[in-house]
């Protein structure tokens, strides 16, 4: 019969250190013991001074119409002003907010949008002097000059399953609209080149 | 810097921000740092992560400006700013729930203002930049004390508070043995904090072994690499007597490691609010009756959690984004008596303009990065 390694009994385990070995090992060991002395015990503390000198505060000026969750009764007082939602996937965050955040058709639709939008930037860009470049926004050539191999190779690491698809989601999109339009341009190049067979054919058959 | 899509970023020039409320301030970005979590966004994970926003949630800076009703704050000020954007007087700030402030997310009611944090935080610009708009100067902003450290003060706006914070939500009691699922950052400050209200035994659980030989340096802790056992909760009862930990923490959260399924539904395809790996082994290497505390950051997407387990078992499940600014002033005392040292987890210092290399570091863990550290051009 195999051993029972340690037997379902009331007390609680034995500790491999005792209190005063902790304390001597551990600088500090207990000095939170008294949960009176943690910050955050209770959970809920009124009355603790915090700066605010008012009961509400002013409201920032909304200088668009400001997309907000429909669980708020009203625009609240103080947001961001970071990138204003534009084009397509403006029109598709603008949408999302109808829903409320407990829809998850709120949420899919706005990374939905996040996918629509980083592509729009990324055409657009093209059209300025300074386009994307995926070498240097992707800092891949880390890769190089911070041990790329030999971070990850001899290492018992879990991550490395994974790390193949990320050339994929970041080069991707990239290969398959170049190749879009590399078959888009062959054909339109064919299209112009060959002679109109068929019309030649018919003007032929009525002869 | 600003983001540019997935893997993405780039630094471009901006405006300097303006005052767009009486309480604002205009702070001057002297140190910043990129937190776990900004890789959330870097992976186009986060909604409502908009291209051209600028991110950062964890800096500190000189005051170049402030509006017509801070009280509390003048230009020239040196000041480290907590990474939650709060009101101070709403419903749940009057309780000290400055993460859960209702007057500063429009986008948002179950999360607050964060800085640099997609608009589901609020649409902020974020601290990775020589400037940022600074929202109620008079609540969230405190001045660095001039004994401080600037490397500490940064690491005070984010990563030591959630890492304490952590521990704090285990209610943990004398002789605990607690668990820690991550050795990043939060984690190393999670264990540290586990020893200070009394653990017994602390328990930290990584897959990458430079972080685990932190943790077993830093933290005093006992440490477990995952990827070299076959099932790392088997393991871990067998470590606690078959009962389970008392305490378990996640300070993985969205793009936890070691179920390649779990890992690719969410964090490369996006059809998970977080990979909820870590939290699935928390509740099943806890033991009944006991506390799993999150404070890994996941996103408002569902997320397969084994909740049956958790309600079978009885577990208290304790979580938030942490209230910076209440875990300060203990915090100073801890750090004042040498308790903790926060910049000893600080691996890289990556130039602004170098950010876009600072970020696949950080994401593709290269060059042993813990914690990397951004400094402005004119800082």
């Amino acid at each position: 019969m195999a051993q029972i390694p340690a037997a379902y009994i009331a007390d609680k385990p034995v500790l491999k250190e005792s209190v005063e070995e902790l304390r001597a090992r551990i600088p500090g060991w207990g000095a939170d013991l008294d949960p009176a002395d943690r910050p955050s015990y209770p959970r809920e503390q009124p009355g603790i001074e915090t700066g605010a000198h008012w009961d509400f505060p002013e409201r920032q000026p909304e200088k668009w119409p400001r997309e907000r969750s429909v669980e708020h009764a009203f625009l609240p007082p103080v947001f961001g002003t970071s990138t204003p939602p534009k084009g397509v996937s403006g029109a598709i965050r603008k949408y999302a907010y109808k829903y409320s955040e407990g829809r998850a058709a709120h949420w899919l639709l706005l990374v939905a949008a996040d996918r629509v939008d980083a592509t729009e930037h990324h055409v657009k860009s093209l059209a300025t002097l300074r386009p994307d470049n995926p070498v240097t926004e992707t800092g891949v050539l880390s890769e190089f000059r911070r041990g790329g191999l030999s971070s990850r190779f001899g290492q018992k690491r879990a991550d490395t399953n994974h790390q193949w698809i990320d050339p994929i989601i970041v080069a991707g999109p990239w290969v398959l609209a170049a190749v879009g339009l590399a078959a888009a341009y062959k054909s339109l190049r064919t299209e112009r080149t060959e002679p109109d067979t068929r019309s030649a054919t018919q003007t032929e058959s009525r002869l | 810097m600003v983001y540019r899509g997935p893997y993405k970023v780039r630094v471009e020039e901006k405006d300097i921000p303006k005052i767009e409320h009486p309480n604002d301030a205009i702070v001057r970005v002297t140190r910043a740092a990129i937190c776990g979590s900004d890789l959330h966004l870097y992976h186009g994970m986060m909604p409502d992560t908009r291209v051209g926003m600028t991110f950062g949630h964890e800096f500190i800076g000189v005051v170049h400006e402030v509006g017509s009703s801070v009280q509390n704050l003048a230009a020239g000020d040196r000041v480290m700013v907590p990474f939650n954007i709060y009101c101070g007087s709403c419903y749940f700030c009057a309780r000290g729930l400055y993460s859960n402030c209702h007057n500063v997310n429009p986008n948002a009611t179950a999360v607050g203002g964060i800085y640099g944090y997609s608009h589901t935080c609020g649409g902020y610009d974020g601290g990775q930049s020589e400037f940022v708009r600074v929202p109620f100067a008079d609540v969230g902003p405190g001045k660095i004390p001039d004994w401080m450290d600037e490397e500490d003060a940064v690491l005070l706006t984010d990563a030591l508070p959630t890492g304490y914070f952590g521990a704090q939500l285990g209610d943990i009691v004398e002789g605990d043995t607690v668990v820690v699922f991550g050795a990043g950052p939060v984690g190393l400050f999670a264990a540290k904090s586990a020893w200070l209200m009394g653990a017994g035994r602390v328990i930290v659980i990584d897959h990458l072994e430079y972080r685990l030989e932190k943790a077993r340096g830093f933290a005093h802790a006992e440490t477990y690499n995952f990827a070299e056992y076959d099932d790392i909760v088997v393991h871990l009862k067998k470590e606690t007597d078959y009962l389970g930990a008392d305490v378990v923490i996640d300070a993985v959260g969205a793009e936890a490691d070691g179920n390649f399924l779990q890992h690719v539904t969410s964090s490369k395809l996006k059809l998970q609010g977080g990979s909820p790996i870590a939290l699935n082994w928390a509740i099943d290497s806890v033991r009944k009756g006991g506390t799993v505390s999150v404070v890994g950051a996941y996103g408002p997407i569902f997320s397969a959690v084994k909740f049956g387990d958790a309600m079978n078992k009885g577990l208290t499940l304790r979580m938030n984004q942490c209230p910076v600014k209440r875990q300060w002033p203990r915090l100073f005392e801890h750090i004042r008596n040498g308790y903790l040292k926060p910049s000893d987890i600080v691996t890289h210092r990556i130039p602004l303009e170098h950010i876009a290399e600072g970020y696949h570091i950080f994401s593709a863990k290269l060059d042993n990065c813990i914690k990397p550290l951004v400094v402005p051009t004119a800082a």
